[in-house]
């Protein structure tokens, strides 16, 4: 890319562990003050990386700058970096304020600049007046943010964060997960977060890579990945969503139409290489960009089908409909209770599908 | 027997008379020391006639004993600190890195724990006479640290291993090098069982017979000294008494470090 250095650049870095190949020649550049996610299933190599970023492992090849400078020759205690453990790592022996306060030690503060700076770090994870407590007396929602203040009270250039949230119940999740995303526009840091929740990356981050054996299968903005993923690994792993295998017959103007397993033909904006004529495609679409109806739609794109089941979430309904072609069941998320003549359908009712123009996405065949 | 008691709970007879048993046949030979340590003849032999303390108060006056006590003393200090002190650094890497040749370098340090004592003991000697070493406390030292150091690395690597890797990994991070993140993270924790190493090398040290016996010049460790009294009867009981008081101190010792490491684990 370009030779002007982002504010961390991941150069074609590899990790070897002996055969095993944990990261596969990745480069990301990621630019100060960014919320950036490493979202992928386990043994993808996000862990691995975001430790070669601390320093804990050092890549087989490739180099990592972080502010212009190479990291290769500096030890995780030299490095701009912190980071917060996956098991908090708390130290048991010492009580939470000196926890925090750990790092402090080099910078031989006077005891009042001190307290107030630990003071301060409480306060900004919630956990006011805390200090005198033993840190292995808390709960694990208490510990990891003291974990955090205690990465943070360094004002470090760079936050990595390993999975924080992995251990906690999801009410607490999401209470974190909205804490974590304010404080990190406050302080203006910028964040590098490990995870295998894609629900928990789209929520958090300006932009996610998404990551499978080793691999960056795509990276972008959560709304981007969400609507444009670029092929049928990365639309599967983020989401729900409903393939279908299809065979392009034509393109004309940008458009190409596509003969699909399912939906029939459809017309679908031509913009990548791999669409030609005669090429194996998947139509991928969103359960919730498609909608249910007891009567054909004559505005948009509209199938036949038969209603298999459904399930009623309370806020919405998941509907799944077999259509002609496709041998799964075509999965519709619609808001509400459905559509007004919800009650009279039932198993093996005929039900109309129908999307809008943009709905569909072509991505290559697998 | 109670209905509402759980299984696990109920009395269960049998096994209760066999550790009665086993524990009796252990101690009730040794527990003949003390008891004939307050016996007023000199001569080990039932019945007990009279009771007294007055070997305690000779043992108190005697000096070459208490010389004899302090040289074990000094070489049992000596001994559990360099065992113990070498036994952090083998536990923790032996515990921590992949070190290739592990398995056979740790049976290599365990290995004093099995060979028989005068095995051990006519081997240091004949490598000492090679080196040119006189007989001494110090070579006695040198002994009982090579057979302390698997002690000490045993007890320590059970500490090591109970320890979470990552906790030196945070303390790294957060900016302290090998020696802090060693001197403020990793001691503290593993603290416990370095005392209870301590105290068990001191103790295995104290009472340990064949290589002082091998590897000894003329101060006596107080084990020695008092097989060597055993050829005087008079002298007896006073040995009696003294051995009577290790016991119970080495006692008090071995329960407590076992304490320290076992109470101490989270």
């Amino acid at each position: 890319m370009s030779t002007n250095q982002a504010f961390i650049s991941i150069d074609c870095v590899s990790k070897h562990f002996g055969e095993v190949v944990a990261v596969d020649n990745v480069s990301i550049d990621i630019p100060a003050g960014e919320f950036f996610s490493l979202l992928g299933p386990s043994g993808c190599g996000k862990t691995t990386l975001l430790r070669m970023l601390a320093g804990f492992e050092s890549p087989t090849s490739g180099e990592i700058h972080i502010d212009g400078n190479p990291m290769s020759e500096i030890p995780p205690h030299r490095r701009p970096t912190n980071m917060v453990f996956q098991n908090y790592a708390i130290f048991p022996h010492l009580n939470v304020a000196d926890n925090i306060a750990y790092g402090l030690r080099k910078e031989k503060l006077g005891k009042a600049e001190r307290t107030r700076r630990v003071d301060e770090a409480l306060e900004m994870v919630k956990l006011p007046g805390y200090g005198k407590r033993r840190a292995n007396e808390l709960s694990g929602g208490q510990q990891q943010r003291v974990a955090l203040a205690r990465a943070l009270i360094k004002r470090p250039m760079v936050l990595l964060l390993d999975e924080p949230l992995g251990a906690l119940d999801k009410k607490l999740r999401e209470e974190m997960q909205l804490e974590l995303r304010a404080l990190q526009e406050s302080v203006g840091i910028t964040f590098i977060f490990v995870t295998h929740d894609q629900e928990e990356a789209l929520t958090l981050s300006d932009r996610v890579a998404v990551m499978a054996r080793g691999d960056v299968l795509q990276m972008a903005s959560p709304h981007e990945l969400y609507n444009r993923p670029v092929n049928v690994e990365v639309a599967d792993f983020i989401g729900q969503m409903n393939f279908f295998d299809a065979q392009v017959i034509e393109v004309q103007d940008h458009m190409a139409v596509v003969d699909t397993q399912g939906l029939g033909k459809v017309q679908v904006p031509a913009a990548a290489e791999f669409i030609r004529k005669d090429a194996k495609v998947v139509v991928a679409v969103r359960p919730e960009k498609m909608e249910l109806t007891s009567q054909p739609d004559s505005q948009n794109n509209c199938v036949r089908g038969e209603l298999a089941t459904s399930a009623y979430l309370g806020n919405r309904s998941h509907y799944f409909v077999t259509v002609e072609g496709s041998e799964n069941p075509i999965e519709v998320a619609s808001q509400g209770s459905g559509p007004e003549s919800d009650q009279t359908l039932r198993r093996g009712s005929e039900v109309w599908l129908s999307w809008a123009e943009g709905a569909l996405v072509l991505l290559p065949a697998t | 027997m109670r209905k509402n008691v759980p299984y696990i709970e109920r009395p269960n007879r049998p096994l209760f008379l066999y550790a009665v048993l086993f524990l009796a046949f252990l101690y009730i030979p040794v527990l003949f020391l003390p008891l004939f340590s307050f016996n007023a003849s000199i001569y080990i032999a039932f019945p007990i006639e009279n009771w007294t303390l007055r070997w305690y108060r000779e043992m108190l006056e005697n000096e070459p004993l208490f010389a004899a006590l302090m040289n074990s003393v000094r070489v049992g200090a000596v001994t559990s600190v360099l065992a113990t002190f070498l036994g952090i650094f083998s536990a923790k890497a032996v515990t921590r890195y992949q070190i290739p040749g592990k398995n056979p370098i740790v049976a290599v340090i365990m290995a004093p724990l099995v060979i028989p004592g005068i095995i051990l003991g006519v081997a240091l000697l004949i490598l000492l006479n090679y080196a040119g070493m006189s007989l001494s406390l110090y070579t006695v030292a040198l002994g009982h640290i090579l057979l302390c150091v698997p002690f000490a690395m045993a007890t320590l690597m059970s500490r090591f291993e109970g320890f979470d890797k990552s906790m030196e990994e945070a303390s790294a991070d957060l900016g302290e090098n090998a020696w802090w993140t060693f001197w403020r993270v990793t001691l503290p924790t593993v603290f416990p069982g370095v005392l209870a190493s301590v105290l068990l090398c001191f103790t295995v040290s104290f009472d340990e017979f064949i290589l002082a016996f091998f590897l000894g010049g003329t101060d006596p460790t107080l084990p020695l000294y008092m097989w060597a009294q055993l050829r005087f009867p008079n002298r007896l009981p006073s040995v009696l008494a003294m051995g009577a008081c290790i016991l119970v101190i080495s006692f008090f010792v071995v329960f407590f470090s076992q304490w320290l490491v076992r109470h101490d684990r989270d």
